[in-house]
């Protein structure tokens, strides 16, 4: 089936564009840069269509990777109905983001002239590294993805090089992921240690037998390293921050599919935490933690892709509530779901970004309803998905989620549902600011061109249809444990109308009676404060990890243990030994009568010792 | 014609020839210097080639009685371990040739003669079957580096110069009384003849015995490798040393130490091993952790890099110590992925300096405006050397860790630290010299790579995308020969003997 030539189309678009691409035209750059993606796509199709029903994973064989005594591991790929739902995803919404691009990155020059290649050629490598994570057969080969994803978002992070905010946004983002990675990591060490092997298959068959201890250790340290990748508590600090690239970065990477891979992750390992209640439990509570967390963020935030950041972060948080209260298809749907409308939202701040010259902050904007109808139109279908609106992708998987959770916990539905209605509530702020009332900026807004409206237009279709035009949990029932399908018409009212009323109140707050936002805040100055920093946590982490450990690098361990200590005994051996010399050296003085004096002295000791020690025998 | 000495003495003909060279044309003795050492490094090549992997034991065996009394003899051999790391040697000389065409600038003639010598030095350390041979090569390769750094370094040499070589010496002067001492009991100093004996019986220590022999050769070893806490000599050394001697300090020279821990301390002194292996292991991650730590806060380009050394190093020392065959292979992996790499990284930094005369990261920035290929190519290099899977030190990391965590896994989470620290330190070193705007002096110095640095380039980050893609080119060889060690050490730690079953199952699959 060539499964190798899904993600290594994309490959030889990133050599060839990486290579020649300074040379390149941009319509060259375009043909090689979108036309691998869009192959890709088009063979994923004809893969899925000639592998039909797939009722198990069909398997590709490759070459050993690394063999050590009784240890190997290949380089093998899988696809199963789970790798399908990835890979359309990656590469249809990838081709969609692609083709975006175009025109977004048309006006835009990196630091050297080469920016537009540039661009293309680590996306397309992102692309490679998504696919080479989505169709691993075993631990080490999906790792080798999710690192290489995460430095095609350390290099787009930083893509504006020539900007220390951007380059050290791309560092940050690659050393948190890196503790993360720390997890994943031991987490397969332990896996080898107590299975003999990385392949998803021997592993995963043989999990039910292992004692339970093993399974939590395994299936938490696997979540440290999904809460780097899918920016969880504590680790979720990076994504923010990674806003500084481009937008289509932000779309493609930081919403739709980079940051889910530690849902699909964990969502594979299913065996593993399904004998591992306590493991499930602590994901659960992260993710229910992170969601809502994240979405009291969102509320304060001004620049409009900080609050789809945060918004990110909490939808996050939903799939792994699915994960980790056992629903696995139901935070494999909300994945694809929320593909679709946050890219959309991504996507369409973007075209407002782009209409704008630049401007992100939404006090600048405001009136853009009637000067930017697609993008408006577009954005409006991704914001009533996201809020749940009854009908809409978002409300079929949030509500799968949240019944799902009330089953195994009720407490995690309330506080998902209150969730749902901050989310909708600085969503729709945010539409509201940006969208209605008058325009308060001082440029003048132009619609996008075709090539970034027609991507638009498509994602806003699906946003409003893919809930029952993909019914994922159907689709995956082979793949994932059954879980037992419940209806609860109160439950989701009540959850449907936690969503309209934050759209209410936001209505209210910013167009109704648009002084209420500000005299809230003022009366709350203190909460408001506390939120609109983010809770201070980057500072937290800065004063109590960053800076000891920089500090304590620097000066007790360089400059007072090398320098110092190790350094001060070793000189100091060497100047004593010199001092030694250097005394002993008198006695080389190159003078007769003294070195005869000295013969002298000798004899005479030697005399002496040997009368003290009885004479010669 | 014995191929192996063949490879051995071409470089001492080099540089013999080299020395005929009139001083009054330096381009002849660069060309000499290049042409000689890619010939050697040719017919290196036929090592691997020839190679035969079903066998057990030395191969290309050449065994020459040397001096009478006592009976010293000129024997030489390899395994799989000391094959590749012969081919490091000779793949990395022309390298450091070309790399000093124009960086050096004054008695070129002597340069290149040094460079050549030290090629003989090296590979004599890894062939020689015969322990006071050993110890010959052992010092040969001692004098041109502290040559190579003491009369063309920089403005500290002569101080950096004498701490490596007395540092170094100490160890040595150790070694060789444990090795009369060992020939006093044995009767030889073949190394094979020893193993036999030990084996059979025939000649055994007592465990005090044992424990200063192995503390005599593993501190000899330890200071070269280097190991916290005898690790202050390489941040001088490296700093001061030209590029061509860092990058033969680091890639090479370090490893004659983690290989004689491998080749020597195990299989004679196996108790002794056994008994300080915790110690040892857990000075290996101090150095792992310390040396990112301090790697970190490092100004200076180079001694970030010879930072990174000790943190690396201390990777080759665990895998050893682990006794497991992963933790071996992964160690000897390690051993080439770290030549490769950070060999690269030496050889990148001399770039930067020829073009800008500053180390000081602080006198850079923007350089990737400037000159987008050199950048790349420092990327890759700084991505092959915090491990990024699909380049080589990914693969060497992987099996270290995976080794130590059979043996204990709390070891491999305090060493798995370094990790995250690696990707700390050469992101930061990274960001400070090539990303943010360019300054008005790096935009006049900078040039981008020409043709002859393309040249150099080209082969390192070839070798670390093979070693990363496709490591069972190099590990079969490898593991026959770590087999061994662990055999004659007979200190395997079982994951073959606890997982029976368990493999069983993975295979049927």
């Amino acid at each position: 089936m060539q499964l190798w030539l899904i993600p290594l189309l994309p490959f030889a678009g990133f050599l060839i564009n990486g290579v020649f691409g300074r040379r390149f035209s941009k319509g060259l750059v375009n043909l090689f840069g979108i036309g691998s993606v869009v192959l890709a796509f088009a063979w994923v199709l004809k893969t899925i269509s000639g592998l039909g029903p797939l009722t198990s994973p069909y398997i590709e064989h490759y070459y050993t990777w690394i063999q050590s005594g009784a240890f190997s591991v290949n380089v093998d790929f899988a696809v199963d109905r789970l790798t399908v739902v990835m890979l359309l995803v990656v590469t249809g919404i990838g081709s969609l983001i692609h083709i975006y691009s175009i025109g977004y990155m048309a006006h835009e020059h990196g630091p050297h002239d080469g920016g537009y290649y540039r661009f293309f050629a680590y996306l397309n490598l992102f692309m490679f590294f998504m696919l080479v994570l989505v169709l691993a057969q075993n631990f080490l080969v999906l790792f080798v993805g999710w690192e290489g994803v995460g430095l095609c978002s350390y290099l787009l992070i930083g893509f504006y090089f020539d900007k220390q905010f951007a380059t050290t946004a791309g560092n940050k983002a690659f050393i948190v992921n890196r503790i993360g990675d720390f997890g994943y990591s031991l987490a397969m060490f332990y896996i080898v240690k107590n299975f003999g092997s990385l392949d998803f298959s021997a592993v995963f068959q043989r999990a039910p037998g292992m004692p339970q201890d093993t399974l939590t250790l395994i299936g938490i340290l696997l979540m440290v390293g999904a809460a780097g990748k899918s920016a969880q508590i504590p680790l979720y600090v990076w994504l923010p921050d990674a806003m500084a690239g481009p937008t289509p970065v932000s779309a493609l990477i930081h919403a739709a599919t980079m940051v889910t891979a530690g849902v699909y992750m964990t969502a594979r390992s299913w065996p593993i935490y399904t004998h591992a209640p306590i493991a499930m439990e602590v994901i659960a509570v992260i993710g229910i933690a992170t969601a809502f967390f994240a979405a009291t963020i969102g509320i304060t935030q001004n620049d409009i892709k900080k609050v789809f950041a945060y918004s990110t972060v909490s939808q996050l948080g939903y799939m792994f509530v699915g994960v980790g209260v056992g629903a696995f298809s139901a935070g494999i749907w909300h994945l694809v779901t929320h593909a679709f409308f946050k890219a959309l939202l991504f996507l369409g701040s973007g075209a407002v970004i782009h209409a704008l010259a630049g401007e992100q902050d939404l006090r600048n904007m405001g009136g853009l309803r009637k000067k930017i109808p697609w993008t408006f139109w577009t954005m409006f279908c991704a914001a009533l998905a996201i809020a749940g609106f009854p009908g809409t992708s978002g409300f079929f998987s949030k509500d799968a989620i949240l019944l799902a959770a009330y089953q195994h916990a009720p407490w995690m539905y309330w506080l998902g549902t209150l969730t749902a209605g901050i989310t909708a509530f600085y969503v729709w702020r945010a539409m509201f600011l940006a969208f209605w009332g008058d325009y308060r900026g001082h440029e003048h807004p132009h619609e996008s061109p075709p090539v970034m409206t027609i991507p638009l237009a498509i994602l806003a279709l699906l946003s409003l249809s893919g809930g029952f035009l993909f019914k994922v949990p159907t689709f995956l029932a082979g793949v994932f444990p059954a879980a037992e399908e419940v209806e609860n018409m109160a439950l989701m009212a009540i959850s449907v109308g936690a969503g309209l009323l934050g759209i209410f109140i936001a209505y209210v707050m910013y167009v109704a009676k648009p002084g209420m936002a500000d005299a809230l805040a003022g009366s709350m100055k203190g909460l408001y404060t506390l939120v609109y920093n983010k809770y201070f946590v980057d500072e937290i982490y800065d004063a109590a990890v960053v800076n000891p450990t920089v500090e304590g690098s620097s000066l007790v361990l360089w400059k007072g243990m090398d320098a110092g200590l190790i350094d001060g005994i070793v000189n100091g051996i060497g100047s004593l030994s010199k001092d030694v010399g250097g005394v002993l050296r008198l006695l080389q003085s190159g003078n007769i009568r003294s070195y005869a004096a000295w013969v002298l002295f000798g004899s005479v000791l030697v005399i002496v010792a040997m009368g003290l020690g009885g004479g010669i025998r | 014609m014995n191929l192996l000495s063949v490879v051995l003495f071409l470089p001492l003909v080099g540089f013999l020839i080299a020395l005929f060279i009139p001083r009054s044309s330096p381009q002849a003795s660069r060309t000499w210097a290049l042409v000689i050492s890619l010939a050697i490094f040719v017919i290196s090549i036929g090592l691997p080639v020839m190679l035969d992997n079903s066998a057990t034991g030395e191969q290309f065996g050449i065994d020459v009685p040397w001096i009478a009394t006592p009976a010293i003899h000129f024997y030489i051999a390899a395994d799989g371990v000391s094959m590749w790391l012969v081919m490091l040697s000779t793949f990395l000389t022309p390298i450091c040739v070309l790399i000093s065409w124009r960086y050096i600038q004054h008695r070129i003639k002597e340069f290149f003669a040094f460079l050549l010598l030290l090629e003989f030095g090296l590979v004599g350390v890894f062939i020689a079957q015969d322990l006071f041979l050993f110890y010959v090569f052992w010092e040969i390769s001692l004098i041109p580096m502290y040559f190579l750094v003491g009369i063309w370094g920089h403005d500290r040499r002569i101080y950096a110069a004498v701490k490596f070589f007395l540092y170094t010496f100490a160890g040595s002067v150790l070694m060789l009384a444990a090795i009369i001492y060992l020939y006093n009991r044995a009767g030889t100093f073949s190394y094979p003849a020893i193993l036999a004996m030990l084996s059979s019986g025939r000649l055994m220590f007592d465990s005090t015995e044992q424990l200063l022999l192995f503390l005599a050769f593993f501190i000899a070893f330890a200071i070269k490798v280097p190991l916290f806490p005898l690790h202050t000599w390489l941040p001088d050394a490296h700093v001061e040393a030209p590029s061509a001697g860092s990058v033969m300090l680091a890639s090479v020279m370090l490893k004659m130490g983690t290989f004689g821990i491998l080749h020597y301390c195990l299989p004679l002194f196996p108790s002794a091993a056994r008994t300080c292996a915790p110690w040892i292991v857990v000075l290996a991650i101090i150095g792992i952790v310390y040396g990112a730590l301090v790697s970190l806060v490092q100004p200076n380009m180079k001694k970030l890099v010879a930072y990174s050394s000790v943190s690396h190093l201390g990777f080759v020392v665990l895998g050893i110590f682990s006794f497991t065959q992963l933790g071996l292979d992964g160690a000897v992996y390690q051993m080439l992925n770290h030549g490769i790499s950070t060999g690269a990284l030496f050889v990148l930094v001399g770039l930067l300096y020829e073009r800008n005369h500053s180390l000081a990261i602080a006198d850079y920035g923007g350089v990737a405006t400037v000159a987008p290929w050199l950048s790349t190519v420092f990327l890759i290099t700084t991505l092959a050397s915090i491990g990024l899977p699909m380049l080589n030190n990914f693969v060497g990391e992987f099996m270290v860790l995976q080794g130590t965590a059979i043996a204990n896994f709390t070891w491999t989470v305090f060493a798995a630290v370094g990790v995250i620290l690696s990707a700390c330190y050469m992101l930061w070193l990274y960001q400070r010299v090539f990303y943010g705007e360019v300054s008005e002096n790096v935009r006049r110095h900078i040039p981008d790579l020409n043709l002859r640095e393309w040249a150099v380039v080209v082969p390192l980050i070839a070798m670390m995308v093979w070693m990363g893609v496709y490591p069972m080119s190099f590990l079969p060889p490898v593991s026959k020969a770590t087999a061994r060690v662990l055999d004659q050490a007979q200190i395997n730690v079982p994951f073959k003997v606890e997982l029976p079953r368990k493999v069983e199952v993975a295979r049927a699959r």
